[in-house]
């Protein structure tokens, strides 16, 4: 077992942990909070790989995807936050309509 | 002493340990506010495994976007719901006059006194949602009505069977896992920069990157879309926060150009820089600081557009004389490379302090 | 030699973190915990800090690693105050007793 594939086993465990907090929690903060989870997750998945054996040289082009690929989540985050602001500025609520879970 | 070679292993294992506590702790914490503070944390000890993965870009920027500007977001936004929704009928003409909401500073901040200046502001009614425990900063969950059990045990099954399908593909990759590492190492000499992260970013995929600028861009356009900006009091700020920012606004911007830099031979690079200059924007932003009303305007639209436009350009012009999209011409990718960075750089700082500020201006 | 003392330098270092963190988990009010928080940041930090100073392999390396201590220095100083600020504006009481 080596350290990056110890790594990418976190990223597959990160990502069912934030798909079910995504899913179970109707809070949409919660909601966000599990989205970055997710997107770590993945990641780690996808970086951890590029570390090649323990003598090669680790593959940049996984790492520049990732790096694109965390500026895209900070993107999405900000603007996910300032819907559920809107939302609450419109509603008063912070669940989606359909949701009545924890 | 043959554990001492397992040292690496039991220190990664640590750090795994740690993620999944921290994820899982922040994920299922009934208090919003331990929450958000259990992510950031996650997100730092995430860049620690970066680290370890020997992939210190993403270590610089997990530790910067990550934990630090999202952390910033998640808090601003978690002080936003403290207060209570306030609908005004008439825009507030001058500052004086403005509704007199809690400063971000002291977030999470106590609603009661917010309810009490709000109450003054005339023509507002004002909406108290069911979530908001006035004057408590614990945010729980105020319905516990909880989906039955059989939909959570159905989920987690489901899940776990996608998790073990993804583990048995992870344990089923050749080792040491093919890549393109030769390849860029082979043209790195022909990309400008002696980094190959940076030659990746800025070259071989610049296509992706200039996208990703354009998504950063519209990103801002859908929150200024959205709402305007919040008007401040004219309270001072806590003295210490502006001594703070007084020493380190300066070294941030030092630090943001020394990253970009630096991105050229070792880990660095634009969005790094620019994820250092968003958060002494957002540092400068809570120690009161505001953007005088006359550089709102073009300039402000300027230093947002000047990356997306600049690497655009730079993009474009080889298609006017027949090239590809994005064929740096020979000999010139290293100039251009920097002028991309420079501007980007920028633009990346303004837009992530503004996307902290969370409305148009 | 050196990295004998580099080493003992950190070990040190690590023991104050502990402590600190021990003090955050224990101690019954925001003002106890600020306290047992500065001997983290402040002493572990910098004994940790000086073992890798040693440990450097230029004085450009040890100056930057200085650097890095200074400004943990002034930030976690901040915001101990921005903390404890809040928290006496907020009427949370020192613990008595």
């Amino acid at each position: 077992m080596t350290s990056s594939l110890l790594f990418a086993l976190v990223g597959v465990g990160l990502i069912g942990l934030g798909l079910y907090a995504l899913i179970i929690r109707g809070h949409l903060l919660r909601k966000v909070l599990a989205f970055n989870v997710t997107s770590s997750g993945i990641f780690l998945v996808l970086a951890g790989l590029a570390r090649g054996g323990a003598a090669a040289e680790s593959d940049p082009v996984p790492q520049a995807m990732v790096l694109t690929g965390i500026v895209i989540a900070v993107a999405a985050t900000a603007f996910a936050l300032a819907l559920m602001l809107a939302l609450r500025q419109a509603t008063g609520r912070t669940r989606l309509d359909d949701s009545d879970e924890a | 002493m043959a554990w001492v070679a397992l040292l690496p292993l039991a220190v990664d294992g640590v750090l795994a340990l740690m993620l999944l506590w921290l994820a899982w702790r922040a994920l299922s914490s009934p208090d919003l506010f331990r929450a958000v503070v259990l992510f950031i944390a996650f997100g730092l000890v995430l860049s620690l495994a970066w680290v370890r993965l020997e992939a210190a870009d993403i270590a610089l920027a997990e530790a910067a976007l990550g934990a630090g500007v999202t952390g910033a977001l998640l808090l601003g936004a978690l002080a936003s719901l403290q207060k209570p929704v306030v609908t005004d009928t008439e825009p507030a003409p001058t500052a004086s006059e403005a509704m007199p909401q809690a400063d971000e500073s002291k977030a999470p901040c106590c609603s009661t006194s917010a309810l009490l200046r709000v109450g003054q502001a005339p023509s507002s009614s004002v909406r108290t949602p069911a979530e908001t425990a006035p004057g408590h900063h614990r945010l729980d969950d105020a319905k516990v009505a909880q989906a039955s059990v059989a939909v959570r045990g159905m989920l987690a099954l489901l899940l776990l069977g996608l998790l073990g399908g993804l583990a048995f593909t992870l344990f089923s990759l050749p080792e040491p896992t093919p890549g393109l590492a030769q390849k860029v190492s082979e043209r790195l000499v022909d990309s400008g920069v002696e980094h190959p992260v940076t030659a990746v970013l800025l070259n071989f995929r610049g296509y992706d990157t200039l996208l990703e600028l354009a998504v950063l861009l519209l990103a801002l356009i859908a929150v200024w879309s959205l709402a305007s900006a919040p008007r401040f009091t004219d309270s001072d700020p806590e003295p210490a926060l502006v001594e703070l920012c007084r020493l380190l606004a300066p070294l941030m911007i030092l630090v943001a150009a020394y990253l970009v830099w630096v991105g050229a031979h070792a880990p660095g690079g634009a969005f790094q820089a620019g994820s250092v200059l968003g958060a002494a924007g957002v540092l400068l932003r809570l120690s009161g600081m505001r953007v005088p009303p006359g550089a709102t305007g073009w300039p402000l639209r300027l230093a947002l557009l000047a990356g997306v436009a600049v690497f655009a350009c730079i993009g474009l012009a080889p298609v006017m004389l027949g090239e590809p999209l994005l064929a740096y011409p020979s000999g010139w990718a290293k100039p251009l490379i920097l002028a991309i960075e420079l501007t980007a750089t920028l633009s990346i700082g303004v837009i992530l302090a503004a996307l902290f500020i969370g409305g148009r201006p | 030699m050196i990295d004998n003392l580099s080493l003992a330098l950190m070990l040190v270092g690590a023991g104050f973190f502990l402590a600190g963190t021990l003090g955050l988990v224990r101690f019954p009010d925001v003002y106890t915990r600020l306290h047992a928080l500065t001997k983290a940041d402040n002493l572990g930090l910098g004994l940790i800090v000086l073992g890798l100073m040693l440990q450097a392999e230029s004085v450009a390396t040890a100056g930057k690693l200085l650097f890095i201590w200074l400004l943990l220095l002034a930030a976690s100083a901040s915001a101990s105050q921005l903390i404890a600020s809040w928290a006496q504006d907020n009427g949370l009481l020192p613990w008595r007793g």
